[in-house]
């Protein structure tokens, strides 16, 4: 209390930096060991909610507490100084009694008189324990031994000199009791000589009282708390259950389970909340049910179709082959109409043929026959199978493959079919320039790249090239009569396979097409071994 | 000798054109178009090869082969107009030996025919074995007989052929073309569910256990081999 005002003031002016860093490092802490119990927070309804009770109420009680603990430790002490007052009031009146003959505070026998009155008074259980009476010239009798006349403060002699009756609180040891509070009631004694009288009452059983009373306030707040912690879990849990119920279900009905149902309870809003989502249930349900009955006839129309037209087909490619082997017996109106027959049953085989299999993949049909086969082999194939082709256009088709197999679990019937796309598409608009079939692999992917140096492609046609029936320039005369669906079923194949299909190409400098398979069926591919860019080089100025 | 084809088609038109495709080439067609009535007709006229549509009135092209495979193990080839897997697998399992999808050219129907009847041109006396004691298969090749463990195991032709291509050379490792090429006498072909499917049916016959296949196993990636050697 006492201190110097310098040091009291200094920590005002300026601030000392301990408590910033600490603040710093406790926030630091506090953050790291937050971060899971936020994420946690955040994903649980009911956590949320009996955290937020919990902090509510805490702060109710606490509030509650201290207003009440308050008012009852203030209305206790209240009473205990009424009494205290009156008690000493009567102390004082003994008191006068006997130290009304002195006069003069200097006769010898007042002091005796004095220790007299104060022992008196002090074993009197009427009055105070401890007792204390001063003259005006700070002559002191205590009815202890210990303790001086500094025991009541200053402010408070000041109050009773003026002839008043105050009071104070403090907390005192004497020798043979324990420290604790007392409140000491000063009153004055004005006779011949003025008398001070100090009055010590103990104050442990209120404070005992109030003790007792905090306990009790803290140990009810502390139920309270948990209690309504308690009952904000139960109601919730009542609300979230049915909640994470709806939610499991809805995952396993995304998950294909499609006979997933909740359990309807009752009437509330709960019951109605499941009541709709099987209502939601059931229609997602029926929809998808139609559509895979959609997809069934689909499919069965397009094997029909297939059969019944292929087996007319048959007949007619039979028939016009035969023509076609006898041709050099006919007159030249008849041998070039039983070639154009051939050629145009040729075209149609190969449409009807894609017609199909694009069908087949539009309907979900198209169905993945992995094989763990090298794919240097089927590359090879199909580009030793084009040979005549490219002859035909003056093309060289190099193939450029790593020495090592490379295995990967493909349908080995689609990938050849999308190779020979990309190479006889290529060696197409090649326009007489060197053709390159590249193989790469990774340890995940394998790439097969299908170089020209052709018409090369406008910019936005790269994507377009994939389009069905898609022509980069319609008067272009077609040699190999392609049917306009090769790279839209490549593209599907490649898809099948979780694999691309990409072109780029710029016009003058030809086109790239990289087809990546992952190695391991089921996988994805991320990266392809083969970029997709032309390469700056010096075949370009072929 | 002409071979004898029984051609089992519903399509009036096409069987004809068939035949008449057949007799260029010199063979002697036979026609049925009723699935319920292939049966008879098979047993009537012992054929060399069978052209079976696989969609028939009556009993399916499936039940036909099957029934065929009950009673001899002379070629089928299937004429289909589905090139779907199921319909190919199904078909070659029931005991086709190879499938022609419609339509066809001529010359490869022909071809294929040629193909399965291509047989019994090496009449050198050779004896071939694969397997240890215990487990031990043996192929009199001239006399088309096999026996596993001393006991005979029918084989159809193409299974025969299909084992003799690789007990000829034990531990050589064939790829699925190879033996297309060997087997069925396809020169550029990737359909490769023909070998895998007649492999199965070959390891039905011989394996003791045809799901840890011991005397024909695969070799991931390339193909299959005969036997422990």
């Amino acid at each position: 209390m006492a201190g110097p005002p310098s040091a009291k003031r200094r920590p005002r002016r300026r601030p000392p930096a301990w408590p910033r860093r600490f603040a710093g490092r406790v926030l630091d802490h506090a953050i790291r060991a937050a971060t899971p119990l936020v994420s946690r927070f955040r994903a649980s309804l009911q956590l949320r909610v009996v955290s937020s009770t919990l902090i509510a109420s805490t702060v109710l009680v606490l509030t509650f507490s201290f207003v009440v603990a308050g008012s009852v430790t203030s209305g206790l002490l209240a009473d205990r100084r009424e009494t205290a007052v009156d008690e000493t009031v009567n102390a004082v009146e003994r008191a006068a009694e006997q130290l009304g003959q002195y006069n003069s505070s200097a006769d010898p026998a007042l002091s005796q008189t004095m220790q007299r009155i104060v022992n008196d008074l002090a074993e009197d259980p009427v009055f105070a324990p401890y007792l204390l009476l001063a003259t005006g010239d700070d002559d002191v009798v205590k009815s202890h031994p210990v303790g001086d006349i500094d025991l009541p403060s200053r402010e408070l002699r000041e109050l009773v000199r003026e002839g008043s009756v105050a009071s104070q609180h403090g907390t005192f040891d004497f020798d043979d009791a324990e420290r604790m509070p007392y409140l000491i009631v000063g009153a004055p004694i004005q006779l011949g000589v003025d008398f001070e009288l100090y009055a010590f009452y103990p104050l442990d059983s209120e404070q005992d009282a109030i003790s007792l009373l905090r306990t009790n306030l803290a140990l009810a707040g502390v139920a309270l708390v948990l209690l309504l912690g308690v009952i904000a879990a139960l109601v919730t849990r009542l609300v979230v259950t049915p909640v994470r119920e709806a939610a499991r279900t809805s995952q396993r009905l995304a998950a294909g389970l499609l006979h997933e149902r909740m359990e309807v309870r009752g009437s509330d809003d709960l019951a109605r909340l499941a009541g709709s989502f099987n209502l939601m249930a059931e229609n997602l349900q029926s929809q998808i049910r139609r559509l895979e009955e959609m997809s069934m006839m689909q499919r069965r129309f397009t094997s029909d179709v297939s059969h019944e037209l292929r087996t007319p087909l048959a007949t007619i490619r039979m028939a016009a082959d035969l023509l076609y082997d006898t041709r050099e017996e006919f007159d030249a109106t008849a041998k070039r109409s039983t070639e154009l027959l051939q050629h145009e049953i040729d075209r149609f085989e190969d449409l009807l043929q894609e017609l199909l299999e694009i069908s087949r993949f539009d309907s979900g049909f198209a169905s993945l026959e992995v094989d763990a086969v090298d794919v240097n082999p089927i590359v090879e194939d199909v580009v030793s199978h084009h040979s005549a082709l490219a002859e035909e256009c003056g093309v060289t088709v190099t193939v450029h493959r790593p020495k090592r197999r490379v295995v990967a679990e493909i349908d080995p019937r689609r990938v050849q079919r999308v190779v020979r796309n990309l190479v006889s598409n290529a060696i197409e608009h090649a326009e007489g320039r060197p053709v390159d079939v590249t193989v790469a692999a990774s340890d995940t992917a394998v790439a097969i790249a299908v170089r020209d140096h052709g018409v090369g492609l406008k910019p936005g046609h790269a994507d377009r090239v994939f389009d069905r029936f898609w022509r980069a320039d319609p008067s272009r005369t077609r040699r190999t009569g392609g049917t306009g669906l090769g790279l839209a079923i490549s593209l599907e194949d490649a898809k099948l396979h979780s694999g691309t299909l990409q072109a780029v190409g710029e016009p003058g400098r030809g086109t790239l097409f990289v087809l990546t398979l992952p190695l391991q069926a089921g996988n994805r591919v991320i990266t392809s071994p083969i970029p997709l860019r032309l390469e700056e080089e010096a075949s370009d100025a072929h | 000798m002409r071979a004898r084809v029984l051609v089992v088609d519903d399509d009036p038109a096409l069987a004809e054109m068939l035949g008449i495709i057949l007799r260029t080439e010199g063979f002697t067609p036979t026609f049925v178009t009723d699935g319920e009535k292939a049966l008879a007709a098979f047993k009537e006229h012992r054929p060399d090869i069978v052209l079976l549509d696989l969609m028939l009135p009556g009993m399916s092209g499936l039940d036909v082969a099957k029934a065929i495979r009950g009673e001899s193990g002379v070629p089928i080839v299937m004429l289909t107009a589905k090139s779907d897997t199921v319909d190919v697998v199904l078909g070659l399992e029931s005991g086709a030996d190879d499938y022609i999808v419609k339509p066809f050219k001529p010359k490869e129907l022909v071809a294929r025919i040629r193909a399965r009847l291509r047989r019994g041109d090496d009449v050198t006396p050779e004896r071939l074995e694969i397997g240890k004691p215990g487990l031990q298969v043996q192929i009199d090749v001239p006399a088309h007989q096999v026996t596993l463990n001393g006991a005979e195991v029918k084989l159809t032709p193409l299974e025969f052929d299909l084992l003799v291509a690789l007990a000829r050379k034990p531990r050589q490792v064939f790829t699925r073309q190879v033996l297309l090429e060997q087997v069925w006498g396809y020169r550029h072909s990737a359909d490769t569910r023909l070998v895998n499917v007649h492999v199965q049916r070959l390891r039905a016959k011989i394996e003791p256990d045809p799901e840890r296949p011991q005397l024909i196993q695969t070799v991931r990636g390339v193909g299959y081999k005969a036997g422990l050697g």
